[in-house]
C-alpha cells in the first residue's frame, strides 16, 4: 500500500469530555489523525464509539477539551460547524439515504445546496463517485430498490460528492447480509488505497488488518489503547483488549 | 307547498359555492400558518415548542363553534369593523392551523432521525434539510390524516350559519322553510356534501393502505 501519510494532523481531539445528561460517555479522549491516517476504532457496545465520531462532525457536543479538523476549532459557532462538516463526510450504519430521492438526486442535493453547484455540474461529480463504488447504472432508481449493500455503495458516494477531506464511517457493514459486506469493505479498501483519511467503527478485524494504520480501543469512553494492527492484535497491552478481541475473534 | 325549482337549486349552489370557499381558504390559510406551527413544534427553541403547544391545546379543546363566536365579536370588541367573511376566514384559519400543525408534527417526527443527521452530515442548512429532506417524507406520512382533517373541515363550514353565514346547510334550511320541503331539500344538502366528502374518504383510505404496504 501506497505510503499516504504525512505529519499533518487533519483532526485532533485534545480532552474530549462528553456527558448525556448525567452520563459520562467520553472522558479525556486524545487522538489525532493526519492527513491519509486510516484509524480503525473498536470496543464494547456502550463504549462510545459511535458518540466518539459523531463528535467529530458535530451531530454531538462536546462538554470539555477541544476538536480541530483541518485548522477549524469546532465551537457552538455556525460557521465552525459548516467549516468542519464540509471537510468530513460520515456513513452511517443504517445508510440514510434519502428515500424519496433517486440514488442521483441524493448524490446531487449537498453538492447543489451546499457548494451552489449548477445541476450539470453536480450530475458529472455524482456520477464519477457512482462509478467509483460500481453502481452508476442504478442512478434512476430509489434507494428501496437497490440491495443493502448497494444501498451503502451509494450512501459512500453521496458522501464523497461532497469531496471530504476525511470519512468517518460507523459500523458501515453491521446492518448488512453476510454476503454483502464484502462489497462495501471492498469500496473502503478502493477508498484507503486512493488515500482518503478514514474513521473507522468496526469490528472487521481482517478490514483493520489490511488497511488501518493504527487500531484504536475504546471502553466505558475511554481510550484504553492503541497501535498499529501487528501489534495490536498480536501483542494487546491490556486485559480488556485481551478480552475483547477474544470475544470478537470467536464470532468472527 | 312550494315545489323546488330553478331557483332554489340555485340558491343551494350559492351556498355549496361559500361552503367550499370557505374550506378552501381554511385550508390554504390552515395550510400555510399549519406548516409553520408544525415546525414551530419541532423547533430546537424550547419556549417556540411551548408556545405552539399551547397554541394547539387552546385550539384542540374547545369546539370550533365557540372559535368562531371568539373571532366574530372578539375582533368587533377590539374595534376593527371587518366583514363577517374575513372573520370567518380568520377563524377557520387558526382553527385549521392548529389541527394542520399537529398532524404534521407527527409526520415530521415520524422521519427517522437518521435522516437529519445524513443532511446535517452533508452540511445542508435547517431549510434544505427540512425542505428537501424532512416535509416530502412526513406529509406523505401526514397524507391520510390530512384528507380527515379536510373532510371535517367541509362539514364544520355549516357552523359559520351561525353568525350569519349563508353557505350550504344555512342555504338548504332557507330553502327548506320557503318550500316547506325539509326532507327533499335536506337530502339535496346532504347528498351535496356526500359527494365531495366521500370521494376524499376513499382517497385518504387508499393512501393510508399505500403507506401501510410501503411500511411493510
Ligand atoms: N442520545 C443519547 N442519550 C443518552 N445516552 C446516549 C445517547 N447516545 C448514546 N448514549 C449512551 O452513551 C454510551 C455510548 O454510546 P455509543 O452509541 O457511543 O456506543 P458505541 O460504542 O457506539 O456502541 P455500539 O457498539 O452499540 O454502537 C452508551 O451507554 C449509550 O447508551
Ligand atoms: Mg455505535
Amino acid at each position: 500500500m501506497p505510503q499516504t501519510t504525512t505529519q499533518e494532523p487533519l483532526i485532533a481531539l485534545n480532552g474530549v469530555g462528553k456527558w448525556y445528561g448525567a452520563y459520562h460517555a467520553l472522558k479525556n479522549v486524545n487522538m489525532t489523525v493526519r492527513k491519509g491516517e486510516k484509524i480503525v476504532l473498536c470496543g464494547p457496545s456502550g463504549s462510545g464509539k459511535s458518540t466518539l465520531i459523531r463528535c467529530i462532525n458535530h451531530l454531538e457536543e462536546i462538554q470539555e477539551g477541544k476538536i480541530t479538523v483541518e485548522g477549524t476549532t469546532l465551537t457552538d459557532s455556525a460557521r465552525a460547524i459548516d467549516a468542519v462538516r464540509r471537510e468530513v463526510g460520515m456513513v452511517f450504519q443504517s445508510f440514510n439515504l434519502f428515500p424519496h430521492k433517486t440514488i442521483m438526486e441524493n448524490c446531487t442535493l449537498a453538492p447543489m445546496r451546499v457548494k451552489g453547484l449548477s445541476k450539470a455540474e453536480a450530475e458529472t461529480i455524482a456520477r464519477k463517485y457512482l462509478e467509483r463504488v460500481r453502481i452508476v447504472d442504478q442512478a434512476d432508481k430509489y434507494p428501496a430498490q437497490l440491495s443493502g449493500g448497494q444501498q451503502q455503495r451509494a450512501a459512500i458516494a453521496r458522501a464523497l460528492c461532497m469531496e471530504p477531506k476525511a470519512m468517518l464511517f460507523d459500523e458501515p457493514t453491521s446492518a448488512l447480509d453476510p454476503e454483502m459486506v464484502k462489497e462495501v469493505l471492498d469500496t473502503m479498501i478502493g477508498l484507503a488505497r486512493d488515500g482518503m483519511t478514514m474513521i473507522c467503527v468496526t469490528h472487521e478485524m481482517g478490514f483493520a488488518r489490511q488497511v488501518a494504520d493504527r487500531v484504536v480501543f475504546m471502553a466505558s469512553g475511554e481510550i484504553i489503547e492503541e497501535g498499529p494492527p501487528e501489534t495490536f492484535f498480536r501483542n494487546p497491552q491490556h486485559e480488556r483488549t485481551r478480552t475483547f478481541l477474544g470475544e470478537i475473534l470467536a464470532h468472527h | 307547498m312550494a315545489s323546488i325549482g330553478f331557483n332554489e337549486l340555485f340558491f343551494l349552489a350559492q351556498g355549496l359555492k361559500w361552503t367550499l370557499a370557505l374550506t378552501l381558504i381554511g385550508f390554504v390559510g390552515g395550510g400555510i400558518f399549519g406548516l409553520l406551527v408544525a415546525l414551530a413544534r419541532t423547533a430546537e427553541i424550547t419556549w417556540l415548542r411551548r408556545v405552539t403547544a399551547g397554541y394547539i391545546a387552546i385550539f384542540q379543546g374547545t369546539p370550533l363553534l365557540m372559535q368562531l363566536f371568539v373571532v366574530y365579536y372578539g375582533v368587533a370588541l377590539v374595534g376593527l369593523n371587518i366583514d363577517a367573511w374575513l372573520a370567518v376566514a380568520i377563524a377557520f384559519t387558526l382553527h385549521a392551523s392548529a389541527y394542520l400543525g399537529e398532524i404534521w408534527r407527527g409526520g415530521i417526527q415520524a422521519v427517522p432521525k437518521g435522516q437529519t443527521e445524513a443532511a446535517k452530515a452533508l452540511g445542508l442548512h435547517y431549510a434544505s434539510t427540512i425542505k428537501d429532506v424532512i416535509l416530502p417524507q412526513a406529509f406523505k406520512i401526514s397524507l391520510p390524516a390530512t384528507i380527515g382533517f379536510l373532510v371535517q373541515l367541509i362539514k364544520g363550514t355549516s357552523l359559520a350559519a351561525i353568525v350569519g353565514f349563508v353557505e350550504l346547510s344555512r342555504a338548504g334550511q332557507i330553502v327548506s322553510n320557503q318550500t316547506f320541503r325539509p326532507l327533499t331539500v335536506f337530502a339535496l344538502v346532504g347528498l351535496a356534501y356526500f359527494l365531495i366528502c366521500w370521494p376524499l374518504s376513499l382517497w385518504g383510505a387508499r393512501t393510508e393502505r399505500r403507506l401501510q404496504t410501503a411500511a411493510r
